[in-house]
Parts: C-alpha cells; structure tokens; sequence
C-alpha cells in the first residue's frame, strides 16, 4: 500500500468537488437542513438546555439523503466516462484508488460538518454547554458519516449510473439508519425472539450514534463504524476489480 | 535488439465468446508494432490485457521482463497507455491533470515540472492547458491523453487508436510524434486506418477473431496483395481488348483484366515477379507506343480483408 498514492488520488478527487458548482450547493443545503432542523423539528430552544443533541440527533436522517448524492459519483462516473481504464492502468493498486476516493468523500462531509461551527458559537454565547459532548458528536457524527459513504462508494462502484447509484445507497443507507428505529423494532420484537432483535438494532447506525453523540464513547460504537467502513471499501475494492471494464 | 513486450498465447473469453484465442508476438526497442485487424477483433481487448486492466483468460504478457500477473504495478509503470477514446477526468484542466499523472507516476519537485512542460510540448497542448479537458475539441483532447501516455518517457508505449476522428492535420501531427518517439521505446498502436501501416510502422500484427492471422513488415504485408507488383498499362493506339489478349499470351503473365475506371488493362505477373520492364520490351517489339506503365505495390484494403474476412465467415 502506497500511502502518497492513496494522498494523489484523495487530493485529485476532493478538488474534483469544487470544480464544479456541486461542492457549494452540497455544503448550503446541508448548512440549511441542519440549521432549520435544528431549530424547528429539533426544538432547539424550547429544550431550554445548552447542548446540541438536537443537532446531532437529526444527523443519520440528513445523511441518509445527502451523502448518497456525494458517493454517488466516485466509482459509476470513473466507469460512465471511461477515465477508470485510465486510473486503473497507472501505477496504483485498486485498494489505494478506493481509499483515496473514499477519504476524499469523507475529508469534504468533515468540511461540511465543520462549516456548522456558528451552531456551537451559538450555544456557548447562549448558555454554558459541555463542549466535551459537543465534541464527540462531532466525532461520531463524522465517523457515522464515514460509514454513509463507504456504503455509498461501494454502491457506486456497482453501476455506470449515478442516479441509480444515489438511490441504491438511499434505500441501503435508511435500511441502516431504520434496523435501530422504534418502529422497526417493535415490529420485530412482537414475534421475533430478543436475541435476533438486539442483533438487528446492534446493526444500527441509530444505536451506535446515540451514544457518543450524547457524549459516551464507547470503543465498540467506535469499533463498530471502522469495521463497517472496511466491509464495505473492501467489497468495493473487489467490486472494481470485477467489474471495472464492464 | 531488446525485447520489450512479450505475449504468449494470450486469450480472453467472456462467457461463449473468445475475443482473444491464443495471440502471440513480441515487441523489441526501436519497432513501431501496427496492431491492425477489423472492429471487435480483439485488439482492444488485446491492449487491455497487455495494460493490466483486464485479467487474461490464459497466456501471459511480459512487460520489460515484469509478468503482468504476478507484478502488475511495474508493469503499468514502465509502459504509458492511451486508452480508446483518451479518458479523461473531464472537470480537470490538462495542467493540474498532468500534473496529477506526474505524482501518481512519482515524479516530483523540477522533475514533475519538466515531464508535464516537455509533455505538454511533445503533444502541442499548451496552449490549452488551463481550459477545463471537457470544453476541448475531440483532437485536442486526444492530445491530453497522448501527453498522459508519454509524460514518464516510459521504454513501453500503447496506444488504443490514437489518431481515430482525428482531421488529416492532426493526424500528420500524432504520427509526427509517434515517429520522433519510435527509436528509443517499443510502440504498439492499433487501427484500423490502413495509411497508417505505412506512415508509421515498422511491423505489424493482424488479428481477426481473436487470432493472429499475419505477423510481418508493410512490406511483406503489400506483398500479400493480389496487386503486388501487377502492372497498369495503357497503350493508345490500339483497341484494349486486342492488347488483353497479347499480353495474356506473354509466358510471364498470370492474368489481366480491363480497368474498370479509366483506359487500359491490369497486368498481374506470375509470382509477383517485377515484369514492368519486360513488358515494356514486348510492346516496343510490337511497334505500340506506351502511353502509361507503372507497377503497383499492392493494396492494403484488399489484403486486409482476405486474410480477416475468411476466418471471421469461419467463426459464423
């Protein structure tokens, strides 16, 4: 594994977003959702507490519709327009090429996530938060990220189409999101015996999210989006190779 | 002479279909391979194996003595590639996209400067360089994926039709290059352009099916040419089919035939034997006086298709 050639490829994929006007409607629409969900489906102020739950909390479901649109790209536009006969033939293995693409998605949502700071200024000007926890929902926040967007690249690596891409990763991404949501589980728990049902909400994003987002980090939530992340690059590392000259 | 490219029985199916079956040749330093042979004959698929983007079926390639298999990634650095179409990363300007291919290619600092300034010369991109590749016309844009291709001065160069769409300027422009390039790299190009088998190359590769059907010089491949060394002739003063019959009575004479354009007869020699001189002597014996004699050298077009049609009818 070349590390400068998995950095060439992340430095030329992330510029890639800001070539085009893609990066700057992406960072607004996720500036806008998460400030107005914030503050009206979160009840920002009417909680009455200095925190940001009601930020992170509405994350997986922002997620859900906006990193498919930024995954959508990296491997079925590399197929569509050819340039992967290209990538593919340079001196770089398929490994490095998923995580530079990967780590290039994954580097432009952290950017967006920070462009929220005037959130933080906000609660801190208005009350006196524990920026601990604010700080590790960030952190679990970009990792739950990381985990949209390695299921998004792997996805995209299946189809030349982005837009069966987008909505391939859409529906997978909320099959995720929803195996933790009350709901769900209640449907499941009414006949399915327990063990099954925890093993369904153990593959929640939900689950492992709420927790660090309220400030508990617990190795295994984190364990839990790293092994994610490699099941999914590794399936699309071999996904590439099988089908990169289709 | 180095041996640069070595192919062995290499073979491609995909499912039912053999679109490579048992292709061999090698490539030396200094020779300009013309990969030739008809649409969907399996030279791109050939190309893509060579390249280590698609995995063969069965054979091996040996690039400057790497095996593509077992050592793919010094394979792909010591040869350069243009792909059919020349890809591109179509949002990126060619500067920052060579640039790119120079890091990749682990050059850095004056020598990346260097390979992407002589680069972007060699190809006669730079004037372009800082327009996006996607606003480029089709010929500059080829441009940019033979200035990819050669940015390393890799001993190994392959190239997926390079001049196909290309105006007759730009094409001139390609071969130009190609040719400054031939002496020190080993070159494979494949068309289906056959003016190109003489601008250009100094052997070539047949394939049709998937199979190698001829391996040889220009030369040896015009020489293939029912038309070989056939004499056209034409003589004023007397009735064309009078002159037919003389000269199909000559004993150096296989065959000749009335030109279907224009005034005279087509002379073909037994054994593709130069008679031009010959049969200038019987005329002048005769008391005609020649109007126009001169030798062809054989047509690509028609050797083309009788050494890749017959299999391609076989197959069906």
């Amino acid at each position: 594994m070349n590390m400068l050639n998995i950095w060439f490829i992340m430095k030329r994929e992330f510029g890639g977003y800001f070539a085009t006007p893609v990066a700057y409607v992406f960072i607004i629409i996720f500036l806008l959702l998460a400030g107005f969900s914030t503050f009206y489906v979160g009840n920002f102020f009417a909680r009455g507490e200095a925190d940001l739950y009601p930020f992170f909390s509405l994350h997986p479901w922002l997620y859900i519709l906006l990193i498919p649109a930024i995954s959508m790209r990296l491997w079925a536009e590399e197929r569509k327009s050819g340039s992967i006969e290209l990538l593919m033939t340079l001196p770089v293995s398929v490994f490095e090429a998923v995580l530079g693409k990967f780590f290039a998605a994954w580097a432009f949502t952290g950017l967006a996530l920070i462009l929220n700071f005037p959130l933080w200024i906000t609660v801190n000007y208005l009350g006196n938060p524990d920026n601990g926890v604010i700080f590790t929902g960030f952190v679990g926040s970009f990792l739950m990220a990381g985990g949209f967007l390695a299921i998004g690249s792997c996805i995209s690596a299946v189809t030349k189409n982005q837009v069966i891409a987008f909505v391939l990763s859409l529906i997978v991404s909320l099959i995720f999101v929803l195996a933790g949501y009350g709901i769900v589980l209640d449907f499941f728990s009414s006949w399915a015996p327990q063990p099954l049902v925890d093993a369904i909400s153990s593959f929640s994003f939900l689950t492992h999210f709420d927790a660090i987002s309220k400030g508990v980090i617990d190795l295994r939530d984190i364990l839990y989006f790293a092994a994610l992340i490699a099941i999914w690059l590794f399936a699309n590392a071999l996904i590439v190779n099988a089908r990169k000259a289709d | 002479m180095t041996l640069r490219v070595e192919i062995e029985d290499l073979a491609k199916h995909f499912g039912e279909i053999r679109a490579v079956d048992g292709v061999t040749f090698s490539v030396s330093k200094g020779e300009v391979l013309g990969f030739l042979g008809p649409n969907g004959a399996g030279k791109s698929t050939t190309m893509k194996m060579i390249t280590g983007f698609l995995a063969p079926t069965r054979g091996t390639v040996r690039v400057c003595g790497y095996d593509v298999s077992t050592d793919p990634i010094s394979v792909k650095a010591s040869l350069g590639y243009l792909p059919e179409g020349a890809p591109a990363y179509a949002d990126m300007t060619p500067d920052s996209f060579l640039k790119f291919i120079a890091d990749i290619r682990g050059l850095s600092g004056a020598d990346k400067k260097r390979a992407v300034a002589s680069a972007a010369e060699r190809a006669r991109i730079l004037n372009v360089m800082y327009q996006p590749i996607e606003t480029l016309s089709k010929g500059y844009k080829r441009r940019v994926g033979l200035a990819q291709a050669i940015l390393h001065n890799p001993p190994v160069l392959i190239m997926d039709e390079p001049t196909d769409g290309l105006d007759p300027n730009q094409k001139h422009e390609v071969r130009t290059l190609i040719n400054e390039m031939a002496e020190d790299k080993a070159i494979i190009i494949s068309t289906h352009i056959l003016e190109e088998v003489n601008a250009l190359c100094t052997r070539n590769v047949v394939i049709a099916s998937g199979k190698v059907v001829f391996d040889g010089t220009p030369a040896e491949l015009e020489a293939k040419s029912r038309y070989h060394n056939a004499v056209v002739l034409t003589v004023n003063e007397i009735d064309n089919t009078k002159l037919l019959q003389f000269v199909k009575a000559l004993d150096f004479v296989a065959d000749a035939e009335l030109l279907t354009l224009g005034n005279g007869i087509r002379v073909f020699p037994k054994a593709s034997a130069h008679i031009t001189i010959a049969l200038s002597e019987r005329i002048r014996e005769q008391g005609w006086e020649i109007a126009s004699l001169y030798a062809e050298s054989g047509r690509l077009d028609e050797v083309f298709r009788s050494i890749t049609l017959p299999s391609t009818a076989g197959v069906k």
